[in-house]
């Protein structure tokens, strides 16, 4: 009896060792909902972050990430602020990556992060209501905000010739952030915007909404919305015959647009989010290596979101989520010695000794303040199926 | 021309549209009448019931796409509806043998029949989720088109376009033959007569020698075919999502009440009130009226009623009017 209590005391110990060296974090994205087609590489590009992070052996002292799913669902506010909360009460993640559509994201980081004191770095939340939204230093983004965006695709639709155009929106406050967005840049450059029409995800008719942007008319339509509800309201209006050119922004962006929309979307223009240069490259090397698909769109922004939350781990000294939130800029940002994707073992080792890094990741980080990222985006056309690279913004 | 115009831009965004979901609708209305009138209690199922065929059916579609069989240019669907049928008649059967017999035999209160039927809803939303999930999946192939904005515009030479899709061809079609035989059902077959019969007066129906398990099992067989019907043309239409087919609910109900409880021509009529007035009211008339009004005349704003996303709403409060005014209906039909 006496052994086996000695035993199981040993054992109960060992489990709390095991425990200490590792590291949980959640990784909160909308595995369901309409942005379900891109989320996986999103997660898998975060995680390779983390695993990277771990076999280095060089994190806290060979303590290892463990990655923590939850579904954000991207439109329902309520499920993805249910998940949060189990990612920290249950599971005792230090810090999430997420969350991914900017009205759960927002609703997360007011009703649960901020009161828990948990910091998140979200990938692809572009919404411009981050910039000015107080977050207590809990909130970053490693993507740019549709206030830049609007103002590119603004001057795209410009440029080529459109000064008459319908815009429809996905209606959230990611899609009504970036219609106003664009409206008040298209409109400064002596454009004309004839309607703009809201419209929901997941509905079997939008003809009515087409009606409506029809019954406006204009040269072109703007579609900012996700490839659910706006790929069906751009299949609408092309077999309608409402609008021959359409131009979209970031949340369409995806294979499953092409798939189901066909020779409607020939043509169309848009704007994404994209770094190009040496952490690009690097991160396509690493993410290919390791069998993940680095092609999508916010991979790149998900593995420098988990990157940049281990790394100002390390820089605290400890896995808390007050050290964190602390250091998130710190590394991030300039001075200090400038870490590419592939290199996280090299940041940790400078950290470890009292250094500074300046962590370039694959998307250029710069966080402008908490809440805030500069950031290029990619102006693409849809070109006999494919997305073809116009030019970098 | 201005007129042709005029008549071609509201064809293309609101008649046509609005003719196929009247069409659709008219279907589920139908078999939610009939079940009122000879079981004599609302089928809050009935959403539901048609997602689940529906489901049957794009299975059916599924499996003879893989063996290579079709109709083209009509879609493989039409094919697989027998199966939806087949497999429908034995759900609501079964439906019918585990729980509403039940009720009959002891002659409860409607209100507990159309809650029993709640969750009968309840589990066939389950069940069809089960197969499905929760996303979108389109089940529609052969010809996409009649003829496209683009042919019909160099056709006409008119400057507006109109199109006319397959499946929308397909469900206006099928909906007049499917009205056409029912009503030839009902009024001059033995089966259809006891029917009707057995609605207007049970008691003196069952001394008459009616057989009441018989003239219940014919209504569910004509349910399911008319709800898999319904349901596919729908889904060919608008693609198929579980949560759109329970939405329908609402605008069925609306239907067969306006139209008056139990009267199949009156649930017909008030199928394509409720779809030509959701979409009337929520329709832009600007560009119609532009083609219409003399020149200097054309409106600047949208003339719309109510924004697009109040459709339902236009729904409920038909349903409130009807309930208030004339809870009858159009056609005199019971009250609920």
């Amino acid at each position: 009896m006496k052994k086996l209590l000695l035993a199981s005391t040993a054992l109960a110990l060992s489990a709390g060792i095991a425990t200490a060296q590792e590291v949980k974090m959640g990784v909160l994205l909308g595995y369901t909902g309409p942005i379900e087609d891109i989320t996986p590489y999103m997660a898998d590009s975060a995680e390779l972050a983390m695993s990277e992070i771990s076999d280095s052996g060089m994190f806290l002292g060979g303590a290892t990430i463990t990655p923590v799913r939850a579904d954000s669902t991207c439109v329902d506010s309520s499920a993805a602020q249910a998940a949060a909360e189990r990612l920290i009460s249950s599971d005792g993640i230090v810090a999430m990556v997420g969350a991914d559509c900017s009205g759960v994201t927002m609703a997360v980081l007011q009703n649960v992060a901020m009161s828990a004191g948990v910091p998140m770095i979200s990938p692809s939340a572009t919404s411009p209501a981050f910039t000015t939204t107080e977050s207590n230093g809990m909130f970053f983004r490693t993507a740019p905000s549709d206030a830049r965006q609007g103002v590119i695709l603004a001057d795209i639709v410009m440029e080529r010739g459109f000064d008459t155009v319908a815009l429809t929106h996905t209606n959230n406050d990611y899609g009504s952030g970036f219609a106003t967005a664009f409206a008040e840049a298209y409109t400064a450059a002596g454009g004309t915007i004839t309607t703009t029409v809201p419209h929901e995800e997941a509905k079997g008719d939008y003809s009515a909404e087409v009606g409506t942007l029809a019954a406006a008319g204009g040269d072109a339509l703007i579609i900012l919305g996700y490839t659910d509800g706006g790929g069906s309201v751009l299949r609408t209006a092309y077999e309608l015959g409402a609008f021959d050119q359409f131009f979209m922004g970031d949340g369409m962006y995806g294979d499953a647009l092409i798939a189901n929309t066909g020779e409607a979307l020939e043509g169309t223009v848009g704007t994404i989010p994209w770094a190009q240069g040496d952490g690009a490259d690097a991160f396509t090397a690493v993410a290919e290596a390791a069998g993940v698909r680095a092609d999508s769109s916010y991979t790149r922004e998900s593995y420098d979101a988990a990157a940049i939350l281990a790394l100002a781990a390390q820089a605290a000294g400890e896995a808390t989520p007050a050290g964190i939130a602390a250091n998130v800029l710190n590394v991030a940002n300039a001075p200090g010695e400038p870490i590419l994707p592939g290199e996280l073992a090299k940041g940790l080792e400078i950290l470890a000794n009292g250094g500074e890094i300046d962590y370039v990741g694959a998307t250029n980080v710069e966080l402008v303040g908490p809440g805030e990222a500069a950031g290029s985006f990619r102006e693409y056309i849809v070109d006999g199926g494919e997305y073809t690279t116009v030019k970098f913004h | 021309m201005e007129f042709l115009n005029a008549l071609v831009t509201l064809s293309n965004f609101m008649l046509v549209p609005a003719l196929a979901y009247g069409s659709q609708l008219a279907l589920g209305a139908l078999g939610i009448t009939l079940i009122y009138s000879i079981l004599r209690f609302a089928h809050f199922a009935h959403g539901d019931t048609m997602a689940l065929g529906t489901a049957a059916v794009i299975g059916g579609t599924f499996f003879l796409q893989g063996q290579g069989i079709g109709i083209a240019p009509l879609p493989t669907a039409l094919l697989a509806v027998p199966f939806g049928v087949l497999v429908m008649v034995g759900y609501l059967l079964a439906a019918d043998r585990l729980v509403y017999r039940y009720y009959r035999r002891v002659r409860a209160k409607p209100m507990i029949f159309v809650m029993a039927s709640l969750g009968v809803m309840f589990v066939t939303n389950g069940i069809t989720r089960l197969f499905m999930g929760v996303g979108e999946t389109r089940f529609e192939d052969g010809e996409r088109f009649v003829f496209s904005v683009r042919e019909f515009r160099a056709f006409t030479g008119l400057a507006e376009g109109l199109a006319l899709r397959n499946a929308q061809a397909i469900t206006i079609v099928t909906a007049l033959i499917v009205m056409i035989v029912l009503f030839w059902f009902l009024t001059r077959t033995r089966a259809g007569k006891s029917m009707r019969a057995y609605s207007d007066n049970e008691d003196l129906a069952l001394l008459s020698g009616i057989n009441p398990e018989r003239v219940v099992t014919i209504t569910w067989v004509i349910t399911a075919i008319l709800l898999v019907l319904a349901g596919t043309l729908y889904g060919l239409d608008k693609g198929f999502r579980a949560f759109n087919y329970f939405q329908l609910l609402l605008p069925m109900f609306a239907a067969a009440i306006l139209g008056g409880l139990g009267s199949p021509i009156g649930a017909i009529v008030g199928a394509y009130v409720v779809a030509f007035a959701e979409m009337g009211v929520t329709f832009a008339w600007r560009r119609v009226a532009g083609y219409l009004l003399p020149e200097g005349f054309e409106p600047s704003g949208m003339v719309q009623l109510l924004p697009v996303d109040y459709k339902f709403a236009v729904t409920f409060m038909i349903l409130v009017i009807v309930l208030l005014f004339r809870p009858t209906g159009i056609f005199k039909g019971r009250v609920l």
